[in-house]
């Protein structure tokens, strides 16, 4: 789209330019004289990042900017949010636009290093699926040869799709759509006979976004790894570690029974890993300069992580998602904080 | 300009020494070395910004990721390409299919537009005002809109391939295309292309020739008839001597989709009736305020001689009209060749779209987007080019 390309050459101009609020010193002296934090979202994806009526946004991704303002501000408030496009979204954190990408984002080997990004802890495991109307009558999609399916461009899912055909030695037909909303309208209208995304964000899109959502079937196979999670500029270690380490935070409370509602009676918990935590004993917090109440903001305000979890996408949602590996370490999942201390 | 002012045989007394600040010639050399050496600095400020925050902020910099494995898949390409090729390859296929929807679209958009120019003028009051409605109407919705409109008409309205119309044998409409049967894969259709190019040759060789006669003997060749024998002879000469293949390649129903035949998918079907229709509205009024400027004395004086309406308008009216038509024409077609990269919006695989893919996947935007600007830039360049050239040639001939 034209407009694409003159947001592309302004980019180009910006980071020209040199961008020079954005890198003249660590990202958080320009985030505490903002007084906000600027996150990058996606456009509209129920769950995890979607606007309501009111202009408020909501959704797991959007909960991880709202802890990063609250471990920095104690304000879970101080969040302004851009929404990105899939194709938008790296330059925007590149020319330092935005402080934060917390847009359902895939860690991957090139984008840590030539795209100069570094990824916080996965907040969402995810895996790529297939979605396809019932009446088509397929079941796996190892049948699903010669298909056509609707995808968005410039994601790792465009990638995976063709390399699960490629090495089923199967075809398929493309059609590449930028737009979310008109790619959704591709499928539903029967341009394509599948649709393909993270499996998380088909279930979204199925149950808020279909006529019928009962005419359409998640296929079993899962064809890829789509580990989710914020992403900050590379080279500003401070920053990276504040979003790291409220990532941490809100699985630690997890872990060690702290939530939102019984924070407060924690502060006096004896526990020294709660107490370290929610700096009752002194010391992460400055480490980290912020104050010490920076974990125990975080979790008052936003909760942690199953809260998050189980409030945005979790199986009382829309979504009906289970926490499947994105369960604590504890219960057999994958999500482990490194020890607070 | 102060000297050439002063004519040889002007009273003027001798110049006075001027300084050099003073002199003007001087002066105005100062300047533009200024502003030349301003422009320098600002761009080599802009370029090693660039390097420089680019290089801190550890972005890989460089045109070296065009060899390396695209891995993504095109809807639609002209050239052999699979996910396993280049993003060189990728791009290329990105630039053909801009190529294709822009030169049709250009053809078609001059056919339709000088139809509907001429219909406006027509004396035929439901002619002209229908003609005028599509052209106020088109003209005043943005081409994207249009885009989405007919994309959408055609996804939401047709049935699924196991339901596809079949109006005509071996035709199917669904909302996965056009398909239509082709001629199945055979040497000699190349040889058939190429008898065909010519025959088109010989013809325009032939017109020049006959053109010549006339005007040397008086003598009329009928060109006409001659060209329409070549034309079919020539090809239909090479089929036959090929062993004359009858064999079609007609789509069939297997599994989700129809194999064989011919494609027109749904996103170049939109595209192209997008971008022809809304620029066909600008091509009109331009052909209606050419052949309007050209002096109604000059169309009665033509009947006068006893010429026909078809040749009034042919050899008096449009060479005049074209000389004010050209230039407006080629801007038009600039814009219906930028326009296509709103392909993007509804899923064809233009360069844009392409190059868009390539700058997301690879993190190279300042290099896609320099990709991008050189081949635009060169595309509408060339087409100026010609159109500069056409415009000269029909220019009036001054002696």
């Amino acid at each position: 789209m034209k407009t694409k390309i003159i947001a592309a050459m302004g980019t180009a101009l910006a980071i020209a330019l040199g961008s020079t609020a954005a890198f003249a010193g660590p990202t958080l002296n320009a985030v505490k004289q903002k007084g906000f934090v600027q996150c990058g979202v996606n456009t509209g994806l129920p769950g995890f990042s979607n606007p309501d009526s009111q202009g408020n946004w909501t959704g797991l991704d959007v909960d991880f900017c709202r802890a990063v303002a609250a471990a920095i501000f104690g304000d879970a408030k101080a969040v302004r949010f851009t929404p990105l496009s899939a194709q938008q979204r790296f330059t925007a954190l590149q020319s330092g636009e935005i402080d934060i990408l917390s847009r359902n984002t895939t860690w991957t080997l090139t984008r840590d290093t030539s795209l100069g990004l570094n990824f916080a802890p996965t907040t969402f495991y995810d895996g790529q699926g297939f979605m396809v109307p019932k009446a088509l009558g397929v079941s796996s999609a190892t049948e699903l040869n010669g298909a056509t399916v609707c995808v968005q461009p410039g994601t790792t899912t465009e990638l995976n799709l063709a390399d699960y055909f490629r090495a089923k030695g199967m075809q398929f037909q493309p059609v590449v759509i930028e737009s979310f909303d008109e790619v959704n309208a591709a499928f539903f209208s029967g341009r394509c006979d599948v649709y393909t995304t993270d499996a998380s964000g088909m279930a979204s899109i199925r149950s808020t976004l279909a006529p019928n959502p009962d005419d359409y079937i998640i296929l079993p196979e899962l064809i890829s790894k789509e580990p989710l999670g914020p992403a900050v500029r590379h080279g500003d270690d401070e920053f990276y570690d504040i979003v790291k380490w409220t990532v941490y935070a809100t699985l630690e409370a997890e872990e060690k029974g702290v939530n939102s509602g019984n924070v407060d009676e924690m502060l006096k918990s004896q526990d020294p890993t709660i107490q370290r935590l929610l700096g009752s004993t002194p010391g992460v917090g400055q480490a980290l300069g912020l104050d010490e109440k920076w974990a125990y903001n975080v979790i008052k305000t936003v909760g942690n992580y199953g809260e998050i979890f189980e409030r945005n996408v979790g199986v009382k949602t829309a979504l009906k998602l289970e926490r499947g590996p994105n369960a604590l370490w504890t219960n057999g999942g994958l999500m482990y904080a490194m020890p607070v201390r | 300009m102060a000297i050439s002012t002063r004519g040889p045989g002007s009273l003027a007394p001798q110049a006075p020494r001027r300084s050099l600040i003073n002199d003007p010639n001087v002066r105005a050399i100062f300047f533009q070395i200024l502003v030349l050496g301003g422009v320098v600095l600002l761009g080599w400020y802009l370029v090693s910004n660039v390097l420089e925050n680019l290089a801190r902020q550890n972005i890989a910099t460089g045109f070296s990721f065009l060899d390396r494995e695209a891995s993504f898949a095109i809807g639609e390409s002209m050239i052999a390409y699979s996910p396993a090729s280049s993003y060189s390859q990728a791009l290329f296929v990105g630039f053909l299919n801009t190529i294709k929807v822009a030169v049709l679209g250009i053809f078609l958009a001059t056919i339709l537009g000088t139809i509907i120019g001429i219909a406006r003028l027509s004396s035929n009051f439901l002619v002209a005002k229908l003609a005028s409605i599509y052209v106020e109407v088109i003209r005043n919705v943005p081409v994207l809109l249009q885009l989405f409109f007919w994309y959408a008409v055609i996804s939401e309205s047709l049935p699924g391939p196991r339901q596809a119309l079949n109006p005509v044998p071996g035709v199917f409409l669904s909302n996965r295309g056009m398909k239509f049967p082709g001629l199945a894969d055979d040497p000699i259709w190349t040889w058939v292309g190429l008898a065909l190019v010519a025959a088109i040759v010989g013809v325009w060789l032939l017109a020049r020739w006959a053109r010549k006669r006339q005007e040397a003997t008086g003598q009329q060749f009928p060109v006409v008839l001659a060209s329409i024998g070549v034309l079919v002879a020539l090809p239909l000469l090479t089929w036959a001597a090929g062993g004359a293949p009858t064999a079609l390649d007609v789509p069939e129903l297997q599994g989700f989709n129809f194999r064989g035949g011919i494609n027109i998918s749904p996103e170049f079907a939109a595209l192209l009736l997008g971008l022809v229709i809304y620029t066909a509205s600008f091509i009109a009024e331009i052909v209606r305020s050419g052949i309007r400027a050209v002096n109604w004395g000059q169309t009665e004086a033509a009947s006068a001689l006893g010429l026909h309406r078809g040749e009034v308008l042919r050899l008096v009216v449009l060479p005049q009209a074209l000389r004010i038509i050209v230039p407006p024409t080629t801007s038009q077609y600039l814009n219906l060749t930028k326009n296509s990269s709103l392909a993007v919006a509804i899923g064809y695989p233009d360069l844009v779209s392409v190059a868009n893919t390539t700058l997301n996947q690879t993190g190279q935007a300042i290099e896609a987007v320099s990709i991008m600007m050189a081949v635009y830039l060169t595309i509408s360049l060339g087409i100026s080019l010609f159109m500069n050239w056409y415009n000269t040639r029909i220019a009036l001939v001054e002696r």
